[in-house]
């Protein structure tokens, strides 16, 4: 309390007044990778999808509306997000119910929720943001590091979401949430001990998965992904076609809308979850370098604003949402280069795709909240 | 409620500390990531270079044109007219029994197009290949599929070269035609040099020539898409045409000779005597070779593998006959070099011949005999059967058949003519062999008036009579002079004809200059308004049996039985240019059948402007 004080005293005595991005309540940084990141995905959208600029249009209105979402929410206090935490959660677990009882979906997958047949949305998008804040809000409560009950209750309330989404079935996504909010764990302090225990219970869960829980398509895409070989031109070809658009870019790449592979359509998805490949075919490895670089300076500015919160529960979901984002782009250019199973994840902000950006954008402005509410 | 106080400073320090572990995760991740994507781009570049330049570049072979074929003037025999056809890529078309009957409405398909179509679309072939439907379409068939080609993906209208004979029916058995390769020809044929290729020649100049004509394939590297669609060429190596042949062979002769025979059955073989250049092959009667080119119909075929005239068979070089009394100025010299008798001889002829110790009569073909006094010359003018009795007997097979083998019969001796039969000159072990007897004395009377065994083909009594016109001085008999403007030379060729007293040669010409000239000859009728001088010699072959199959018609039966009409001859005497051997099946008559039609053909050669003889046609 002390120091929040002398902070407020330091930053307010200083006698300049606010800039816009104070005002706006936006790290300017951050904004500034963020707009980078997207401009790119742009470019390479335009390239990947054959210089069809309908769709490059459709992303910008994607980009410019979870742009808009991350301001509006950045302009909330972070208390109002503790206060949300809990409802957000009920209604997200409310709305998974129904998704398998009553959605619509495609491919043998219930995945959406039609609201009174006007607009479809995916409550699993809503878990991505609910879990972690429902998590901190859970564990703010409690004394950090947690003790053993505490963080019985709180995988609680990860695993029944994470196996809700599992049942749609949308393995990817689910674990993707479970990892959103152990991250918060993580970062609340789970001493190392339960994270040793943690693994062993994983190894030891998977071959129960393979036989009890996993779909024939999703046991299809673990053995695709261990031998893509052995199908070449079934499940196979994405994972070969997309390693060899990545390896024939080179060092140097084949130059902007030079990429054979993607501009030939011999790599599948390439506007979506493959984009990284053709970004790879065309910039070579320095491009795909740099890129990397672009996201961890973007990481480790969400990690930084993360640690500057103001409380507890903000600097846990900051620091599980940033984590999570990480979490995103490293299994899709990990599938897209083969050392992951295929999972249907797009790339961060790069991929084309409204929902993914909206989801992605919100979590920002949370970030963007955290942060820039940190000197009250 | 904990006792315990939330102290927020303990857990912000808990917090950076696990903000620099996750740091040092992220980091660590992302250079798991950085090092994945440089094994593929910098260490696996290569390979992946390849497998992404494999994807894109296809090799499409272009087939090369097929060599042109001209006639010894330069009239164009076997061109390449561009042909529009229909061709179906199966991979592109949803149902295709629903486009092939829209295909049906548009322009109409016939039963045997369809089921080629269906059968080819069955058999092994290629991704993404075009299989044709329907050959030759016309403007208006190729306006109604292009209106509608939107509802038809997969269907293309192609242009490409098409065989076509301008001179149809009376170049079919020396031309031959090339049609559809089948699967049987694929598996022998060079798969790459054929890889483009629809049609290979089956038959005549076009088989015999194939490698020649073929050319060598050309390619083009495309860049096709993922779907197998070519976007763009990238490399281009010209396919090489084939040769071209310029063949010996006369179309205006070949013309005269076809009309000669009035369709009658039979055939000529013009040849001259200086190169062995056959100048004209006519096998009467014939058919159009066009009709194979895209695949005969059933009914077409049918028709014509049924015809009793055989239309499809080719008598010039398969047709195998008995010579009769053509032979006889070769065995006149076999006997003349075997010294059994001379110029001066004469014997009697009492119209037939007898064999002591043999009950038999062998007849001469004139039942009261040719007089007292018949030497050889007029043996030769009157066509002496009793002469050739007696000097033959004195002769014997074993003098006699090495003679004529020099000319050769019994062999195949062409230089490029393909499928030609040999004939049959007969042996002591031949007789052995496929008759189990042996040889008989009366067996060597017959081979002395050319019946009995022997059998020739038109071919190779051209060949001889080249030969004999040459003076024993051999030259195969060749179709082709050129090829790509080339003279084709002939490698080995068998030993000229010795015989002990050359000036023979010259005194038997005389004698079957007699055979025309002579109010006695036998081909007398061919002296009127000669321009030139002609030595020749007639034979007529009988009809050793009638196969049981020609028995139904009994007016085609009567006119079947009828003895074969034969003419060999050269022109002119002192100097030949052409020789030329005629058979006209039943023809009865050798002079008055066979004798004129050689007389037209060498009219023409001899006698005609080359620029004259070629205002007809096309």
């Amino acid at each position: 309390m002390a120091g929040d004080f002398i902070r407020q005293l330091d930053d307010s005595g200083m006698g300049r007044g606010k800039s816009i991005f104070e005002r706006l309540r936006l790290d300017g940084i951050m904004l500034g990778l963020l707009l980078l990141l997207s401009i790119t995905g742009l470019f390479v959208l335009y390239s990947a999808s054959g210089q069809n600029m309908t769709m490059v249009y459709r992303q910008m209105t994607y980009l410019a509306l979870g742009f808009f979402i991350m301001l509006v929410i950045a302009q909330f206090h972070p208390r109002w997000f503790q206060l949300a935490a809990p409802w957000m959660y009920g209604v997200g677990i409310i709305a998974l119910i129904l998704v398998l009882l009553v959605g619509v979906g495609a491919k043998g997958a219930q995945r959406w929720l039609s609201v009174f047949g006007v607009f479809r949305f995916q409550p699993s998008e809503i878990m991505k943001l609910a879990v972690p804040l429902m998590v901190a809000w859970f564990m703010a409560s409690r004394l950090m590091p947690p003790t053993f009950k505490t963080i019985a209750q709180a995988l609680l309330l990860i695993f029944i979401p994470t196996l809700l989404v599992m049942k749609q079935p949308d393995l990817g996504t689910s674990l993707l949430i479970a990892a959103s909010g152990i991250f918060v764990l993580l970062f609340a302090g789970l001493s190392s001990r339960w994270i040793m225990l943690a693994l062993l219970v994983v190894l030891s869960v998977a071959p129960m998965m393979w036989y009890g829980v996993m779909h024939d398509y999703q046991k299809q895409r673990v053995l695709t992904f261990l031998d893509p070989e052995s199908d070449p031109l079934g499940s196979g070809w994405n994972i070969i076609q997309s390693k060899t658009a990545i390896g024939s870019g080179g060092l140097e790449g084949k130059g902007w809308q030079q990429g054979t592979q993607s501009q030939l359509e011999f790599l599948p998805e390439r506007h979506t979850d493959f984009i990284i490949a053709v970004f790879a075919e065309e910039q070579g490895f320095i491009g795909v370098f740099m890129l990397l670089l672009l996201y961890m300076l973007i990481v480790m500015r969400g990690i930084y604003m993360a640690a500057k919160a103001r409380d507890s529960f903000s600097r846990l979901v900051g620091g599980s949402l940033i984590v999570t984002f990480f979490i995103y782009v490293f299994v899709n250019i990990g599938m897209v280069s083969g050392i992951l199973p295929v999972v249907g994840v797009p790339l961060a902000l790069i991929s084309y795709g409204g929902t993914s950006i909206v989801t992605l954008m919100a979590a920002f402005g949370v970030l963007m909240s955290v942060y820039m509410h940190r000197k009250l | 409620m904990s006792f315990a106080f939330k102290d927020d400073r303990a857990e912000k320090d808990i917090f950076v500390a696990r903000a620099i572990l996750a740091s040092f995760v992220v980091v660590v991740l992302l250079l798991v990531l950085a090092g994945r994507m440089m094994f593929l781009q910098v260490s696996q570049h290569e390979l992946y270079a390849t497998k992404s330049e494999n994807n894109r570049v296809q090799l499409k072979t272009v087939a090369p044109i097929r060599g042109l074929i001209f006639d010894r003037n330069g009239v164009l025999l076997a061109e390449n007219l561009p042909s529009h056809s229909l061709t179906l890529v199966p991979e592109r078309i949803k149902n295709i029994d629903k486009t092939l009957a829209l295909i049906d409405t548009l322009v109409g398909l016939t039963e045997d197009e369809i089921r080629g179509f269906k059968k080819q679309v069955s058999q092994y072939r290629r991704p993404y290949e075009a299989i044709p439907l329907k050959y030759q379409l016309n403007e208006d068939q190729i306006a109604k599929l292009m209106v509608n080609a939107y509802f038809m993906p997969g269907v293309q209208v192609e242009a490409e070269l098409m065989r076509h004979y301008p001179f149809g029916e009376e170049l079919a058995h020396v031309l031959g035609y090339v049609g559809q390769i089948n699967e049987k020809e694929k598996k022998r044929l060079d798969p790459i040099q054929y890889k483009a290729t629809r049609h290979m020649g089956k038959i005549g100049v076009e088989r015999y020539y194939e490698e020649v004509l073929h050319g060598k394939v050309g390619y083009q590297k495309v860049e096709t898409n993922a779907q197998g669609r070519i976007l763009n060429v990238l490399e281009r190596q010209a396919p090489i045409p084939g040769h071209n042949l310029v063949l010996n062979i006369d179309v205006r002769l070949q013309h005269e000779a076809m009309k000669a025979f009035e369709g009658r059955r039979g055939s000529l073989v013009a040849m001259d005597p200086k190169t062995g250049g056959i100048l004209a092959m006519v096998s009467s009667p014939s058919f159009d070779p066009n009709l194979f080119v895209n695949g005969i119909s059933y009914k077409a075929y049918n028709g014509l593998r049924d015809s009793l005239d055989k239309p499809l068979f080719d008598r010039a070089t398969r047709g195998q006959y008995p010579p009769g009394s053509t032979m006889k100025p070769f065995i006149g010299l076999g006997f003349l070099d075997a010294g059994v008798t001379n110029w001066q001889e004469e014997i009697s002829d009492p119209g037939f011949y007898m064999l002591e110790n043999d009950e038999r009569v062998y007849r001469d073909w004139k039942r009261t005999g040719h007089g007292e006094h018949i030497d050889l010359r007029h043996a030769i003018i009157q066509s002496c059967d009793t002469y050739f009795y007696e000097m033959a007997f004195r002769t014997g097979i074993d003098k006699l058949q090495p003679f004529l083998q020099q000319f050769g019969f019994g062999q195949n001796t062409a230089f490029d003519v393909g499928n030609a039969l040999p004939g049959l000159l007969p042996t002591r072990e031949w007789k052995k062999r496929y008759r189990n007897r042996a040889w008989y004395a009366g067996d060597t009377l017959n081979l002395g008036l050319g019946q009995g065994f022997m059998l020739v083909t038109p071919l190779q009594l051209a060949t001889a009579t080249n030969v004999y016109a040459a003076k024993g001085q051999w030259q195969r008999a060749k179709l082709v002079q050129y090829v790509n403007n080339e003279l084709l030379l002939e490698e080995e060729k068998p030993a000229d004809v010795q015989i002990r007293n050359p000036q023979d040669w010259d005194k038997m010409n005389r004698a079957m200059e007699g055979v025309i000239k002579h109010y006695l000859g036998t081909a007398k009728g061919l002296q009127r308004d000669l321009k030139y001088t002609i030595a020749g010699k007639t034979g007529t072959a009988q009809i050793v049996g009638i196969k049981q199959n020609e028995l139904y018609d009994s007016k085609a039966l009567q006119e079947r039985q009828r003895d074969h009409a034969l003419f060999m001859t050269f022109a002119p005497v002192e100097d030949p240019q052409i020789s030329v051997a005629v058979v006209v099946e039943n023809g009865e008559s050798a002079g008055g059948t066979a004798a004129p039609i050689a007389r037209k053909v060498m009219d023409m050669y001899l006698n005609t402007p080359v620029t004259e003889g070629l205002t007809y046609g096309r």
